[in-house]
């Protein structure tokens, strides 16, 4: 595992639940990351910039609106377009159909409402890890 | 003869154990807890000054609790279905949720909005929406809520154009609009307008309400985001009060008399699982309140320094494991709310980690309230935790604590400055990390996440499911009526609009006339945007 792992965590649309990310920002800052936490309404657009700007080994987004499929479909077309190969996972009330329909789509990984915090450290940071050539 | 030596020999090795706001607890309350100012003047009588026993003589015995569940999702159409569904069940009032576009004065079809159409709340674009929202149901009969915030005078435009419509005189509305700016950028985050002219449009609602609706609450002013954000109890009724004290700065700082809008200031706070510790809470809340009003504004009016408040349960309490066990945390919160005096009641649905709720967890909700309000017999007397040892002595440690907050903030600069150099802000985050880390390493038992979990699976949920549809017949039925309406009379409502928000006028008529011309939320937005800006949250992350 290569020293300080990015990591770019955002919230795309229009919903205001920041508490989850927030924490999950402070967590994986303890556990040694780099974290981005780039606020609320961040376009697709700017996600994928800043992922590209802060070679992010991981993007991480949270979405409490139940808008999760089309904001994340939005943001894999933009991180495509902008050149960013770093995977995308997906947290917050994700029903358990939509977390395959979001796989299927390319998202790295889904942390549903109700996921552990240690777990939730401990996925984001294995998929990090990840080498990009396996991406 | 008791022995008190004996006593606290043989309980002197128990561990340590504090509340949810970190007050240290210890074993047992006596008599010794009470001294200090007389009781009888702390607590007055229920509807007397300082209103900590409740703010109405009777109590439930004279009217219960309304029973106002939270509903929107959809259209008009499918929300009014909901809310007369809601009405045959039993609840007593309505409460209505909108969608994150028609928050934050985005049209359906704006490119933002797209996706978020119906989701959490139902769409709203013109006053032709609140009239079909409000279809069959009388609205001189019928109380409403209303959690809108950033486009809320808009909202209560509409409000009052439907109100027209359905030729009910203003005077005869009841019902409250959250138009709680502040927790917005504290907490709750669907701001739009920087502070201060957000301030501005939050004192015009109050204004005008004050003239023009007497049985309605032009503001609730709120803890209960900042709570479900993450912050204790201590620093939810803290932050309350100094909201509460920016208001009430804003609206006498234009001249205008504190006893002629006070008595309709409406309060909300969250009720979760640390029952004593909540119902000293909202006990405090009464007392504060009554503190800061007649020696802070000089209120004269008794009405001006009585609390009234509406409860909802902590959503941040429930968890996606075990889902049927956040039937019982709520209804340990609702009785929370109902022994600490609340008037009007909130349940949430026990499948709300997954989706909205559905028509049988709501249903449920609404139960709970029911069961409690008409089996438990709690209803029968007045503040019925009164002079307990444990629960007076922690509604006097929960508002000496609440007043270090308000210090803190005022220290600060007041509630807007503090909230603008993120202060609160942080205190809330940081709480909630470490609420998180205590449920990580057990310390704080959540039963089904660290405790007895089950590792068998989850219950299979029968799930609300929004119909996808939605949105696109919403945006369809927008595009026609913007077709179908006097282009030239929006047009010149909206540059009037424009016009009084130059000159400082009250906004209210303003938007009455633009929203009965038939001029689309959005398009009100984009006249207060262009005029005052949009406000990007600093990040300190």
């Amino acid at each position: 595992m290569r020293e300080g792992l990015h990591v770019v965590l955002a919230k795309p649309g229009l919903d205001g639940h920041d508490r989850g990310i927030k924490v999950i920002a402070m967590a994986l800052r303890d556990a040694g990351a780099d974290v981005a936490y780039l606020g609320l309404r961040c376009t697709p657009a700017e996600i994928a910039a800043a992922a590209v700007e802060r070679d992010a080994d991981v993007v991480g987004i949270s979405v409490l609106s139940g808008a999760h499929v089309a904001l994340a479909e939005q943001l894999l077309g933009a991180m495509e377009a902008a050149g960013s190969r770093a995977p995308v996972v997906v947290g917050g009330t994700v029903p358990e159909g939509d977390a395959q329909l979001l796989r299927a789509m390319g998202v790295a990984d889904v942390l549903p409402v109700g996921t552990p915090l240690d777990e939730v450290v401990s996925r984001i940071v294995r998929i990090a890890s990840e080498p990009a050539a396996l991406r | 003869m008791s022995d008190r030596l004996a006593y606290d020999k043989a309980t002197a090795e128990l561990p340590g154990t504090t509340t949810d706001s970190s007050i240290e607890v210890r074993p047992l309350y006596t008599a010794a807890d009470l001294a200090g100012a007389a009781l009888e003047e702390r607590l007055g009588l229920p509807g007397q000054p300082p209103f900590t026993r409740g703010p109405y003589p009777s109590m439930y015995r004279g009217q219960l609790w309304t029973m106002r569940q939270f509903a929107g999702y959809g259209s008009s159409e499918e929300t009014n279905e909901r809310f007369k569904f809601l009405l045959r069940q039993g609840q007593t009032a309505l409460s209505v949720a909108f969608d994150l576009p028609t928050q934050l004065g985005y049209d359906s079809d704006h490119d933002l909005a797209r996706p978020e159409v119906g989701r959490v709340g139902v769409a709203v674009d013109t006053a032709d929406d609140v009239d079909e929202l409000f279809e069959g149901l009388p609205l001189d009969k019928v109380s409403v809520n209303f959690t809108i915030n950033a486009t809320a005078p808009i909202i209560l435009a509409m409000y009052l154009v439907a109100a027209d419509r359905q030729d009910v005189a203003y005077e005869r509305l009841s019902g409250t609009l959250q138009n709680d700016i502040l927790k917005e950028f504290l907490a709750r985050k669907l701001f739009v307008y920087p502070p201060a002219p957000s301030m501005r449009l939050a004192a015009d609602v109050v204004e005008y309400a004050a003239a023009h609706l007497p049985r309605f609450n032009p503001i609730s002013i709120t803890g209960y985001h900042a709570r479900e954000a993450g912050c204790d109890a201590v620093q939810e009724l803290g932050l309350t009060m100094a909201d509460a004290v920016a208001y009430a700065r804003e609206l006498v700082g234009r001249g205008i008399d504190f006893d002629t809008f006070a008595p309709r200031l409406s309060f909300h706070f969250a009720t979760t699982l640390d029952l004593f510790e909540e119902v000293a809470k909202l006990r405090a809340a009464r007392r504060l309140w009554h503190s800061i009003a007649t020696e802070q504004f000089g209120a004269k009016d008794p009405a001006s320094a009585r609390l009234r408040f509406f409860s909802g349960n902590s959503g941040a309490t429930l968890t996606a494991q075990q889902p049927y066990n956040n039937i019982v945390r709520s209804t340990i919160q609702c009785l929370g709310a109902v022994l600490g005096g609340a008037q009007s009641v909130h349940v949430m649905g026990y499948d709300e980690a997954y989706e909205l709720p559905s028509e049988e967890a709501v249903t449920l909700s609404l139960r709970t309230q029911q069961i409690i309000a008409f089996e438990s017999g709690v209803t029968r007397t007045a503040d019925p935790l009164a002079g307990s040892y444990y629960v007076e002595w922690l509604t006097d440690e929960v508002e000496r604590r609440a007043r270090e907050v308000m210090d803190a903030v005022e220290q600060a600069g007041g509630a807007v400055a503090a909230l603008e150099a993120g202060i609160p802000q942080r205190w809330i985050a940081d709480s909630a990390y470490r609420i998180e880390r205590e449920i990580g390493s057990g310390a704080r038992p959540k039963v089904g996440v660290n405790l007895y979990e089950d590792e068998a699976g989850r219950e299979e949920l029968r799930l609300f499911h929004l119909d996808p549809r939605v949105g696109e017949r919403q945006i369809r039925r927008l595009q026609e009526r913007r077709a179908a309406r006097d282009g030239g009379r929006v047009r010149a409502a909206l540059r009037a609009l424009a016009v009084d928000l130059e000159d400082g006028r009250n906004v209210m008529p303003a938007l009455v006339e633009a929203s009965r011309a038939g001029a689309t939320l959005g398009e009100m937005s984009d006249v207060l945007r262009q005029s005052f800006g949009e406000f990007k949250e600093p990040n300190p992350w």
